[in-house]
């Protein structure tokens, strides 16, 4: 039997130093967490349940910025009225993923921190390079349908599962993350890591450290033209095939003056190519729009069960662009005060 | 070749490790309970095996099916994938918890008029999931109450008298032809228009 202990520490200070006992981590929503230990996937010596901190809250940042405290849920998120107004981009994400009941759990700063989905990973009786380094990659050259096109190494080729992830990308978001050693921030883009040959590590974050909140810096200029278009097995609770986060900033002259793209679905982490964008940068244009998902896709590989991905992912990263140049989906499905037209997909 | 069951050596059976128990306050359907339980023990399994409380159903016991819903402090979680330990002070209904005394809670009184259900191993779950996304006042159509659904699952497919019981509740306008919306031509919550 595994000895599981279980401390509640109710400030910051006292779960900081929780855990960096042996074997320890934070749990927070659970619902990542608890699951990988029933199938012995992880598993922790102890549980440091964090859901006393205040660090729940959602409010505006000095700069201008929307603070997302790491402990508020996905759903407070998504519905949360601000969130709902200036970004609407990340309440699409969000409900776009799960079911209504883990996004009443999950957490913020949990949703970063999923481990993936491959089945591989989650079967304790096979080999899997991210739960037990050296031991091999059954998912290449096996059942591949869900796994990454972009990013891989010859060690994994799992997926990052997140919706909201691939929002927090688009919009640029910033980790703030504390430990005994102090605070930091970590820019999105650097918060996960391709596999490499280091798959059995996900994240920069530290085993000692703790995420407090989440920074959206302000966007409200794509507040207009927003949408995340996720492709999956069935309508709903399913992970992503392929989704596509893009947020435009359209101009009086209806020219796009700024954009931004995510991909989920398709790689180790949330897959953006920054230097591309400008490529979308003028009047709209579904030709532009698919030079710049061939460039977006560039070096894209599949593994045999998952080789439709590519195709699946530049017809919707254009899909996705022209529903964008529409308007906004905030997928609560009524409008809450937003903009929510039909797209011309 | 022995077929013996192999037994503990005569003296001092092995040494268990300690397994620490841990207090635990929770109000369930309304009662006070003081526990100890081990920091392993789920929500779910604390309802079911320590409480005696077997509406509330195991039946993926990783958040795939839904039939474990409760509501915790009115929101309806997954009690597979939190621990009891974690639930501290908090207030639980279960699908015991619905009813006032005998009176059926209207949700109940509906799945019964609609035949919402077939063998009812879902339907706890249902319920009470139901009761949350009425609580969360999100769903304002027949296809929002669908996406706002979708975490439970119903091997039976009673879904279409699932809707409409839940309609008949909420008093969403009446819309025929209904189960074709999913068409596309509306928009869906939780995805964007096929």
């Amino acid at each position: 039997m595994n000895p599981l202990s279980f401390v509640v520490p109710f400030d910051q200070s006292a779960a900081l130093e929780q855990i960096r006992s042996e074997g320890a981590r934070f749990v927070a929503g659970g619902t990542n967490l608890i699951d990988l230990m029933k199938e012995r996937i992880m598993l922790p010596q102890r549980l440091v349940d964090i859901n006393r901190l205040p660090l729940d809250a959602i409010e505006e940042g000095d700069d201008g910025s929307l603070v997302l405290g790491a402990l508020a849920r996905n759903a407070a998120t998504a519905y949360h009225p601000l969130v709902l107004e200036r970004y609407p981009l990340l309440s699409a994400a969000i409900l776009a993923g799960a079911s209504p009941q883990i996004r009443n759990m999950a957490s913020n700063g949990g949703n970063l921190l999923q481990r993936t989905r491959c089945h591989y990973f989650y079967d304790a009786e096979v080999p899997c390079n991210k739960r037990e380094p050296g031991t091999g990659c059954p998912a290449i050259g096996g059942l591949s349908r869900q796994h990454a096109i972009l990013g891989a190494s010859s060690a994994c080729i799992a997926t990052h599962p997140s919706d909201m992830c691939v929002a927090l990308a688009a919009l640029e978001a910033v980790v703030q993350v504390a430990s005994q050693r102090g605070e930091r921030q970590i820019a999105f883009a650097d918060f996960h890591q391709l596999p490499g040959d280091t798959p059995e590590i996900d994240t920069n974050l530290a085993p000692d450290e703790l995420i407090t909140s989440i920074s959206l810096p302000p966007a409200g200029q794509f507040a207009g033209h927003s949408i995340y278009l996720k492709l999956r097995e069935r309508a709903s609770y399913a992970f992503a095939l392929v989704s596509v986060a893009a947020m435009l900033d359209i101009g009086e002259d209806g020219a796009i003056r700024e954009a931004r793209v995510a991909l989920g679905g398709v790689a180790h982490k949330p897959w953006r190519v920054p230097a591309a964008e400008p490529l979308l940068h003028g009047a709209p244009d579904a030709g532009r729009f698919a030079v710049f998902a061939e460039r977006l896709l560039e070096g894209a590989q599949g593994q045999g069960g998952n080789d439709f991905k590519i195709t699946m992912a530049r017809r919707a990263i254009v899909r996705a662009l022209n529903m964008a140049v529409a308007g906004t989906y905030n997928n609560t499905g009524h409008t809450n005060g937003t903009v929510m037209t039909r797209g011309a997909a | 070749m022995d077929t013996r069951i192999s037994t503990p050596a005569a003296g001092r059976p092995p040494a268990a490790p300690a397994v620490p128990l841990y207090p635990l306050s929770l109000r369930v359907n309304g009662q006070e309970h003081q526990l100890h339980v081990e920091a392993w023990v789920s929500l779910l399994d604390l309802l079911r095996d320590r409480l005696a409380l077997t509406g509330t159903k195991k039946g993926c016991d990783q958040g795939q099916c839904g039939a474990c819903t409760v509501l915790v402090d009115g929101k309806r979680v997954n009690s597979c994938l939190t621990l009891a330990l974690m639930q501290e002070g908090r207030s639980i209904t279960t699908v015991e918890g619905l009813a006032d005394g005998n009176a059926l809670h209207p949700l109940q009184q509906a799945f019964v008029r609609h035949d919402a259900f077939q063998c009812g191993y879902c339907t706890p779950g249902q319920l009470c999931s139901g009761v949350g996304l009425m609580n969360e006042g999100q769903a304002q159509d027949r296809a929002q109450v669908r996406e706002l659904m979708s975490g439970n699952v119903c091997r039976c497919g009673a879904y279409p008298q699932i809707v409409a019981a839940m309609a008949e509740v909420m008093q969403l306008p009446d819309e025929t032809n209904d189960h074709h919306r999913d068409d596309g031509a509306g928009a869906r919550v939780g995805t964007v228009p096929a």
